[in-house]
């Protein structure tokens, strides 16, 4: 018997090679390279762990849960609010307890039972043409009025973005007027639901539409792009809902992934993210929000103004997620 | 056949049909699991849009690309003028193109802030959308023009074939009956045709209701968009695995109708009489409608987008060429051999079997491996995903059964489950190549050396490889250049880290940035170019 099993062992064993390495860690994100590659190279320096990022826009959670045990993934970075609670959910996380990074997040932006963290704030905006419409006080209510029929653009409503404010207006309208709003909103878009948050822009620039819905940080983005730079100029950016609840503000975050092998390195990884030297890069390289109490937002981010944020409680949105999607397709949102 | 093979021989056969098909079972098997009522949502809400948009998507570029196809495979084939003997090929090139880097040229150009409308507008002098009509270019009608010029070539290259293989002297019979050459051609070229154009129009059908990125970025939602939105966005693989098999029963419809169709045409034709002397010999005006017609479609399809993509490659140069992209190249070059050469291997195997056996059941494996071309690689890699998983898992329990450390995820966490995935799809395409090759080997061939002492592998080996390596050749071109184009299974499957150049190409094009990933899309279409013109030169040859 035993010599069968040490058979079975070496044979199995000259299919795998497969080594886990103990100084390096496996993140998979959700956000892009761009912005990741910089503070992780950093991370690497500074203590000797080499990550391995993987990136994928859609299909990360389903991936894990798939992989189950046998997950490579250590640290999980999303870059919105939903998909954080999608791992949650799906049971793929593990807590963490570190005081170093309850000492860097508000308790607002991290779960009661340090299952996820947020990292970054973004705040979903209205644009306006300079042109046509000039700067407005607008709330996320105003975008069914009448007078904008024919006049707003937008991307997927499916996108996390999007479904996020779905599930916003959800919770503080409940689902029966979300629905009326959101039909709404939809016989006012200027053309099918399409592109990014920066083509929305890029259409009110060329006239398409007076008003498109998006991120603040593309404002940012595009400003740094010399062939964007005019159709950053040519939109005033909005934050809705000022005189009363305040704007919808998504989060990026990261969690631990359930079935991290290294656990002890990706906590320190997820440390270093909340540090002010991580935090600092995000608010610098992508314009959003840090959640870090101790840095402050970018030169360009802060000239953007102050904003009164919605206090509805990050975990509200997961919540409605599901009727959001849902309700997006009984008005055909994107069809 | 006089040779009786070995037990052994079936059961490898039967073996490969059974791997090559479990995917489709897996999809079903699936598809029977509960979903927690996301089908149900599907079904009252969009789903009946989905339909409606495959359908008439399938319907609009089968009938585009007919269209498109028929008179310059008709020029082509039977008439002369200026410029024939180079468009015989040259209409090919579009096949290299993936389509939504056409759609993407073309909504550049087109849509309201693109050059042609603002042109417009600066000449009109009008101000918004709404004071003048333009069709969107991001719509329905606008995917079907984008596939259909990029799809057509299939039909094109049958039609050619069947018209160049037509009889001369029936048509001469009927120009003699006092037929007029254009009611010559309707009543007599274009019914006879009927069988090819038809295989050409199904493929061009299964090609349209696999694609995922043209729609995807046209925002037109089929039943493919459908099935990848459902399994990430609602996480319901359940829920997609049942789209996938409504996908998959309105394809198996499509493919029995046109067998159907065409179930009582035989073709009774000896050997082609055709010579050059029988081609029409345009003059006048026509000369120049027949230049002119093959020259625009030629521009349309493949000239002008590649023109552009270069022209965006050329000002993005430095920011697209970097060590990613070489990284990818490799990726892709090494995954579509990789392909290639089991496609060619069990595909040989398969056909050998069938042709030398004397069991009828055994030709039944090549037919089953034939299935996978049918099914769109978002469908497929719900089906490779289920089986390949339990696998993964159950290897690893066995490690745990002998208190071993399992080495992880070595199906679904390598570029396994792509290859597979792909193989699956592509067998059909080595199976029909080799199988023509096979049918010009007479069987007294085999006869004889089986005569001469030869044992089945002998004969495989000395006798029909020989003589089947062009066939060979062709296959493994064709999968090759389609491994490099095929997106949504890879987008699907490729493991965690792992990007080719198709799966980069379109994160571009879905950023709409496709300035910083032209040169990647330049590569694919080259290399899909190379095998094109090879392909195109054997078949002048044959005829």
């Amino acid at each position: 018997m035993k010599l069968l099993k040490s058979i079975a062992i070496l044979g199995l064993a000259s299919v795998a090679g497969v080594v886990n390495a103990a100084e390096s860690l496996t993140v998979y994100s959700y956000r892009q390279a761009f912005l990741i590659d910089p503070i992780l190279e950093k991370f690497t320096q500074d203590t000797g762990i080499k990550v391995d990022v993987v990136f994928s826009k859609k299909g990360i959670a389903e991936r894990i849960q798939r992989e189950g045990q046998l997950s490579p993934a250590d640290v999980v970075l999303t870059s919105d609010f939903s998909r954080l609670m999608e791992l949650v959910e799906k049971d793929l996380v593990a807590p963490v307890s570190s005081d170093v990074i309850n000492g860097n997040i508000p308790s607002q932006f991290r779960a009661p039972d340090n299952t996820w963290y947020a990292l970054t704030q973004r705040v979903r905006n209205v644009y306006s043409s300079r042109d046509r419409l000039g700067k407005l006080d607008i709330n996320y209510e105003d975008l069914a009025a009448p007078k904008y029929k024919g006049k707003i653009c937008t991307r997927s409503g499916k996108h996390p973005y999007n479904a996020a404010l779905v599930a916003s207006m959800i919770a503080h309208h409940g689902e029966a007027e979300a629905k009326t709003w959101l039909q709404g909103v939809k016989d006012n878009l200027a053309r099918k639901p399409q592109g990014n948050d920066r083509a929305q822009v890029k259409a009110v620039k060329e006239g398409l539409c007076d008003i498109a819905i998006g991120n603040s940080y593309y404002l940012g983005k595009m400003l740094a792009d010399p062939k964007q730079v005019s159709w950053a100029e040519s939109v005033f950016l909005n934050f809705p809902n000022q005189a009363n609840r305040g704007s919808h503000v998504n989060v990026s975050g990261m969690v631990l992934a359930k079935h991290s092998k290294n656990k002890d390195n990706a906590i320190k990884l997820m440390e270093f993210l909340t540090s002010n030297v991580a935090q600092q890069a995000y608010a610098e390289v992508n314009y959003e929000y840090p959640v870090n109490p101790s840095v402050k937002p970018s030169k360009l981010v802060a000239s953007w103004g102050e904003f009164k944020a919605d206090a509805l409680p990050i975990h509200k949105l997961a919540e409605n997620h599901q009727a959001a999607i849902k309700l997006l397709d009984e008005v055909k949102f994107d069809l | 056949m006089i040779l009786g093979l070995t037990r052994g021989w079936s059961l490898t056969g039967y073996t490969i049909a059974a791997i090559i098909i479990l995917p489709l079972f897996a999809l079903l098997l699936q598809a029977a699991m509960p979903d927690e009522e996301v089908f149900s949502h599907l079904y009252d809400t969009v789903l009946p849009t989905y339909i409606y948009n495959s359908l008439m998507l399938m319907l609009l570029v089968g009938f585009g690309s007919l269209i498109i196809a028929i008179p310059a495979a008709w020029f082509v084939a039977r008439c002369d003028f200026p410029g024939r003997k180079q468009f015989q090929w040259l209409l090919l090139l579009p096949l290299a193109m993936p389509a939504y880097i056409v759609a993407y040229v073309y909504t550049d150009l087109f849509d309201y802030a693109g050059v042609v409308q603002r042109t417009l507008r600066s000449v009109f002098e009008w101000q918004t959308p709404q004071d003048y009509y333009f069709p969107e270019v991001r719509s329905l009608g606008g995917a079907a023009i984008m596939l259909s010029l990029v799809l057509f070539p299939y039909v094109y290259l049958l039609a050619r074939t069947a018209f160049m293989e037509q009889s001369s002297s029936l048509l001469h019979a009927s120009r003699i009956m006092g037929c007029s050459p254009w009611k010559s051609f309707w009543r007599l070229a274009l019914p006879m045709a009927r069988p090819a154009l038809a295989v050409g129009v199904a493929l061009v059908a299964m090609e349209t209701a696999a694609d995922f990125a043209t729609v995807s970025y046209f925002a037109v939602p089929t039943l493919t968009t459908a099935v990848y939105d459902t399994w990430l966005g609602y996480g319901s693989l359940a829920a997609a695995a049942k789209l996938s098999t409504i996908m998959l029963l309105v394809i198996f419809v499509m493919v029995g109708v046109e067998r159907f169709a065409r179930r009582k045409q035989k073709l009774f034709q000896r050997q082609s009489d055709f010579n050059e002397a029988d081609r029409y010999l345009l003059t006048g005006w026509k000369k120049f409608a027949a230049t002119g017609y093959c020259s625009l479609l030629l521009w349309f399809a493949f000239i002008w987008p590649f023109a552009i993509l270069c022209q965006y490659a050329f000002d993005y140069f430095e920011q697209s060429w970097s060590a990613e992209f070489l990284e990818y190249s490799l990726n892709s070059l090494y995954i579509a051999a990789l392909v290639s050469f089991i496609c060619v291997a069990l595909s040989l195997l398969l056909m050998f079997i069938r042709r030398i056996s004397p069991r009828s059941m055994d030709s039944l494996p090549s037919r089953l491996s034939s299935t996978g071309y049918a099914i769109p690689g978002t469908v497929l890699a719900i089906g490779v995903l289920s089986p390949l998983t339990l696998l993964d898992f159950s290897i690893n329990d066995l490690y745990q059964y002998f208190d071993a450390q399992g080495p992880g995820l070595l199906f679904t966490g390598s570029v396994f489950a792509l290859v597979f995935a792909f193989c699956v799809r592509f067998m059909a395409i080595t199976i029909g190549s080799i199988e023509n090759s096979y049918k010009r080997i007479s069987p007294s061939l085999d006869m004889a050396s089986i005569t001469m002492g030869q044992n089945p592998k002998q004969l495989l080996w000395r006798v029909h490889l020989p003589l089947l390596k062009k066939g060979i050749f062709a296959g493994a071109l064709l999968v090759f250049i389609e491994s490099m184009k095929e997106l949504p299974a890879a987008l699907l499957l490729r493991p965690i880290g792992f990007e080719n150049l198709a799966t980069y190409v379109f994160q571009y094009v879905s950023d709409e940035q496709l300035e910083l990933g032209a040169l990647s899309a330049i590569v694919i279409v080259l290399v899909g170019l190379i095998p094109l013109i090879y392909l195109n030169r054997s078949l002048e040859q044959k005829s």
